[in-house]
């Protein structure tokens, strides 16, 4: 397995990727969009980017995805490809009639350049129906990029502040994680009683029950009612400075809705930061509800703490969720050591922070040396990997050729998991999630020590 | 159970004009009487329509340069088409040298938006040169995507340059994705390369064995080309090479030393198959290895084709020891399946040879079609000369070869080749339609809007197509097959493939979770109990 990756490291200055730990941003874009109520995400480009995308949302979520496309010729992409798009406008409404068409875009139409709003102006959209786009060149940031540029479309097309006093409610903006994330966030947020809206949010959208009837616009996503409501709301709550800062600020300044900026709340520490930025905003008490499950949350790490402690640890995948899981790990006493994403630091629409900073403070002041690098790829990761061996990767399924390669667990956390199903359905944030982060952990690490160990030393108690 | 034509004329007439227009030439109800019936097919696809298509990129380096094992493929281009064409397409491959096996892996040149402003071709040199570098491969592939035709880097002279700086082939292919209408382009220009830089390219001028063969358009999707193999070898084949199927350049190279060239997808390949005729002689044999009959039937026409009695022997040998194992495992299927009706959409040429497996397994298959077949997959090749070349496809160029002065070797006498023309497809494919049944629909570029339509009216035991619709249909309740991934199973090809896709078909039907989908109290009032008259309890 990877036989031709050796373990002698070479500087490759040549800005290629071998073995990629980040995808394109329409995919993204897409996902975004299909966390809006009756939305049909649209690819303007060239058709293969749009079956791309939906089948690896597909293949992730075991789900339908659907998506239109404005299905390029070579003569579009020479003289533009305005008569493709109002061509698509036209019959998407009149075949498939969504409330909202969600276009982004890709690197052949943002190349050559064409002008999505003077186009979607002069189209003939249905009247009641809504056209929202997002500029995705996939030469820019990464999939992540993608998902932070469409939620802004969202902000930036729909919201508005139409009342001069905000209303005691909250937006969230979650990020790129699943829609069992999702539906712990919004559990979370009604648990303290207050009141919310969460976009995107592809809740019974990538997760809809089998009823023997398809919907093509299954009851999830937020309605457009409620992101344009999301103007006049006291807070937004951003999760993750890569995939929701952006928004979240586009709609500071466009509607004065204060925005706060948090780790994607992975883990004890994220999870707390989010409820005491409820707390302190709503002036409303944490839940014993939720006091339980924190409490109950620590019981296990301290039981279980000598499983995992002093483990070391390699962790890729997005940026957001890489943080979350490392700040998770170190406060398990583990030692990340190799911690890696594909997405670049610093690119349009991925926030303002550094990534490599954020995590080599993390690490180093728990006196920890590790290997961080944004923008990389996983034919770095592994030749860290085989000179630096370590107990555990956590990451995504691209992960197992490495796990197999050099004979360590690997727990599928992130985007995608192709490999293994559920995965979408149940959270990883909150203290619930972590709590099911630590039994995958501890997990894939005892599974590990019962296959490893010799007869005698095989024990029933753990 | 069938579709009439007022019943289409319905689905047809929700559509805006313009697209009923052009839908309508790319559906026929099947009718014998009618033969031959035109089809339109290989046109630009309708925006908005949500299509299965996917892109000529797709086709070239997703499709045939992928499953070449031993050469770097390198996507110049953003991350994302490198990124999708990553293990996704279960072409296996295992190497006898590791080390040189890249199949797990995924090259990008990553172009950034300085690429695109400046031009990339500096950035795909460097790349290049790392890659050589760190992995010495036997040669290298560029694929283009869209951004690259369209600000104009010349892959022809980075890799021109690259092949005299490292000594080794590196061959560019301008697939970018907006070239033809899908897919297809992407095998087309695929094709013109391959043969051009590779196939014919060692010095070998003779095969080492008897029967000497290559097999073309066979991707060994989840081992569907092993299972091909092991039947051919213990017949007594030589196989040469197999494109690209666990294929390698080293292999690829020796191609012209075949005496006959077996074609199963002929979309994808066809170009090769009339390519090595022309230039070395080699007639192609249209086979398929889908189905206990397929089989049987290209088993038996290859020796038709040699002639040779010890091979027919052996032959009939092979086919019916085979036939004795594999039969009582069918019959268990069978009960399972008997009397139901398939659908089977798939891209240029299983919507066709997986009707024959349904077939033997007592499934009809009442809808069938492709994503990017051309009209001869249709209607049978004889239809060639009459497609005209539409503005969208005839900038795909033709890669014209002469008869090989050295190496043309005519293998039959041309009288023997008119013989065995009468008895077996030889350099011929006669197409899907004329083997469906009447009053079947025959669907082109079928979108989701149809699959929806048809389905209302149809109503199919069975879905057989591939990832984005599978889980629209499994939400109907109906079970759906992939017949691009296997659903991660396979191999579907030769005896044992048809065993089990048999059983995953029948798993598919008998799965106990299909009787769950409607809750109990869905079918209960809630409350029980009697009610007078006044309605008083």
């Amino acid at each position: 397995m990877l036989d031709c990756t050796p373990k002698e490291r070479k500087e490759r200055s040549s800005g290629g990727i071998i073995n990629p730990a980040k995808t394109c941003q329409p995919i993204g874009a897409m996902y975004a969009a299909l966390g809006i109520h009756s939305c049909l995400p649209h690819s303007h480009g060239s058709q293969g980017c749009c079956s791309f995308h939906r089948m690896h949302l597909s293949r992730h979520f075991r789900e339908p995805a659907m998506a239109s496309t404005s299905s390029f010729t070579e003569g579009a992409s020479v003289f533009g490809g305005g008569a493709n798009l109002k061509t698509a406008i036209k019959n998407v409404f009149s075949i498939y009639n969504p409330e909202v068409m969600a276009i982004h875009t890709t690197c052949l139409t943002e190349t050559i350049g064409d002008d999505i709003p003077s186009i979607i102006k002069s189209a003939e959209i249905p009247e009641g129906k809504l056209v929202i786009h997002a500029n995705t060149p996939s030469y820019q940031g990464s999939h992540i990029t993608g998902f932070s540029n469409m939620t802004k479309g969202m902000v930036s097309y729909l919201a508005e502040a139409a009342l001069t006093v905000k209303k005691e409610q909250v937006n969230i903006i979650p990020g790129f994680v699943n829609p069992g994330d999702m539906r712990e966030i919004k559990r979370i947020v009604k648990a303290m009683g207050i009141t919310f809206i969460m976009f995107p949010d592809t809740s019974g959208v990538l997760d809809s029950p089998l009823t023997g009837k398809f919907s093509m616009y299954p009851n999830g996503g937020a309605t457009v009612d409620q992101i344009k409501d999301s103007g006049n709301s006291k807070l937004t709550l951003a999760f993750g400075r890569f995939a929701a800062s952006d928004a979240a600020e586009l709609l500071a300044k466009k509607c004065q809705v204060p925005a706060t900026v948090l780790k994607t709340p992975i883990g004890i520490k994220a999870t707390d930061a989010m409820l005491m930025a409820l707390r302190r905003a709503f002036s409303q008490e944490i839940p014993a509800e939720l006091e339980e499950e924190r409490g109950q949350l620590v019981d296990i790490m301290t039981d279980t703490h000598f499983h995992f402690h002093g483990k070391q640890v390699a962790i890729f995948g997005d940026p957001d969720i890489v943080t979350g899981l490392t700040e998770f790990v170190l406060s398990l006493g583990m030692k990340p050591v190799h911690i890696l994403t594909g997405t670049p630091g610093g690119a349009i629409g991925s926030g303002m922070g550094s990534f490599e900073e954020d995590i080599t403070d993390m690490v180093s002041t728990a006196g920890i040396k590790a290997n961080v690098k944004a923008g990389g790829d996983l034919f770095t990761f592994h030749q860290w990997i085989k000179n630096e061996p370590v107990d555990l990767i956590i990451g995504n399924t691209y992960g197992k050729y490495i796990a197999r390669a050099e004979d360590i667990p690997l727990v599928r956390v992130g985007f995608p998991v192709l490999d293994r199903s559920v995965h979408s359905y149940l959270p990883i944030v909150g203290y619930r999630g972590a709590m099911r982060l630590l039994e995958s952990i501890s997990g894939a690490l005892l599974d590990r020590a019962d296959r490893d160990a010799a007869d005698e030393d095989f024990e029933l108690v753990m | 159970m069938a579709v009439t034509e007022k019943e289409l004329q319905e689905i047809l007439e929700q559509y805006p004009s313009k697209v009923q227009k052009n839908r309508k030439k790319h559906i026929l109800i099947k009718d014998a009487e009618q033969m031959p019936q035109v089809i339109e097919a290989n046109t630009r696809t309708i925006p908005g329509i949500i299509t299965n298509r996917g892109c000529a990129y797709a086709g070239c380096k997703g499709v045939v340069l992928g499953p070449l094992k031993d050469m770097v493929h390198i996507t110049h281009g953003p991350i994302g088409c490198a990124y999708y064409t990553w293990a996704t397409r279960r072409n296996k491959a295992k190497s006898e040298e590791p080390a040189q096996n890249f199949i797990n892996y995924s090259f990008s040149t990553d172009m950034q938006e300085s690429d695109i402003v400046f031009g990339g071709e500096k950035k795909l040199a460097k790349v290049i040169d790392e890659v050589v570098d760190i992995f010495h491969p036997k040669a290298i592939t560029i694929s283009a995507t869209c951004p690259v035709g369209l600000i104009g880097d010349d892959l022809g002279a980075v890799s021109r340059a690259a092949e005299a700086r490292h000594g080794i082939p590196v061959l560019a292919f301008s697939c970018e994705g907006y070239k033809g209408v899908s897919q297809s382009a992407g095998h087309h220009i695929a094709n013109n390369i391959l043969m051009d830089r590779v196939i014919g390219a060692s010095d070998l001028e003779e095969a080492a064995g008897k029967y000497p063969i290559n097999i073309l358009g066979e991707y060994n999707i989840g081992g569907d080309s092993w299972e091909i193999e092991r039947i051919l070898k213990e017949i007594g084949y030589t196989i040469i090479s197999v494109m690209t199927g666990d294929g390698s350049y080293e292999e690829l190279r020796n191609a012209h030393v075949a005496e006959l060239n077996l074609v199963q997808c002929h979309r994808s390949i066809n170009y090769i198959a009339e390519m090595l005729e022309t230039k070395y002689g080699t007639p192609w044999l249209k086979v398929n290895f889908i189905g206990v009959n397929g089989t049987a039937e290209s088993l038996r026409n290859m020796a038709v084709y040699f002639s040779d009695p010890a091979l027919i022997e052996k032959t009939e040998a092979v086919i019916s020891r085979e036939l004795a194992r594999i039969e009582p495992l069918m019959e268990q299927y069978k009960k399972i399946c008997e009397g139901k009706t398939a659908f089977c959409f798939v891209g240029g040429s299983r919507g066709h040879h997986y009707q024959g497996l349904f077939a033997e397994l007592g499934i009809e298959t009442v809808l069938a079609g492709y994503e990017f077949a051309h009209r001869d997959d249709y209607e049978g090749r004889q239809v060639i000369p009459t497609i005209k070349p539409d503005a969208d496809t005839k900038n795909i160029p033709d890669l014209h070869v002469s008869a090989d002065e050295r190496r043309f070797r005519l293998k039959l006498s041309p009288e023997k080749m008119e013989e065995l023309k009468q008895k077996i497809p030889l350099s011929y494919y006669a197409g899907m339609n004329i083997e469906m049944k009447d009053g079947s629909i025959i669907a082109d570029d079928l979108n989701h809007f149809e699959t929806e339509e048809f389905i209302k009216i149809l109503k199919p035991d069975i879905f057989a197509s591939g990832i984005k619709d599978k889980y629209v249909v499994q939400k109907m309740g109906i079970p759906a097959k992939q017949l691009h991934s296997y659903d991660y199973s396979g191999p579907y090809a030769g005896f044992t493939g048809a065993v089990n896709f048999a059983r995953d078909v029948s798993m598919g039907f008998a799965s106990p979770t299909w009787n769950y989908i409607v809750p109990p109290w869905q079918d209960e009032p809630l409350l029980t109990g009697t009610v007078n008259e006044e309605g008083v309890g």
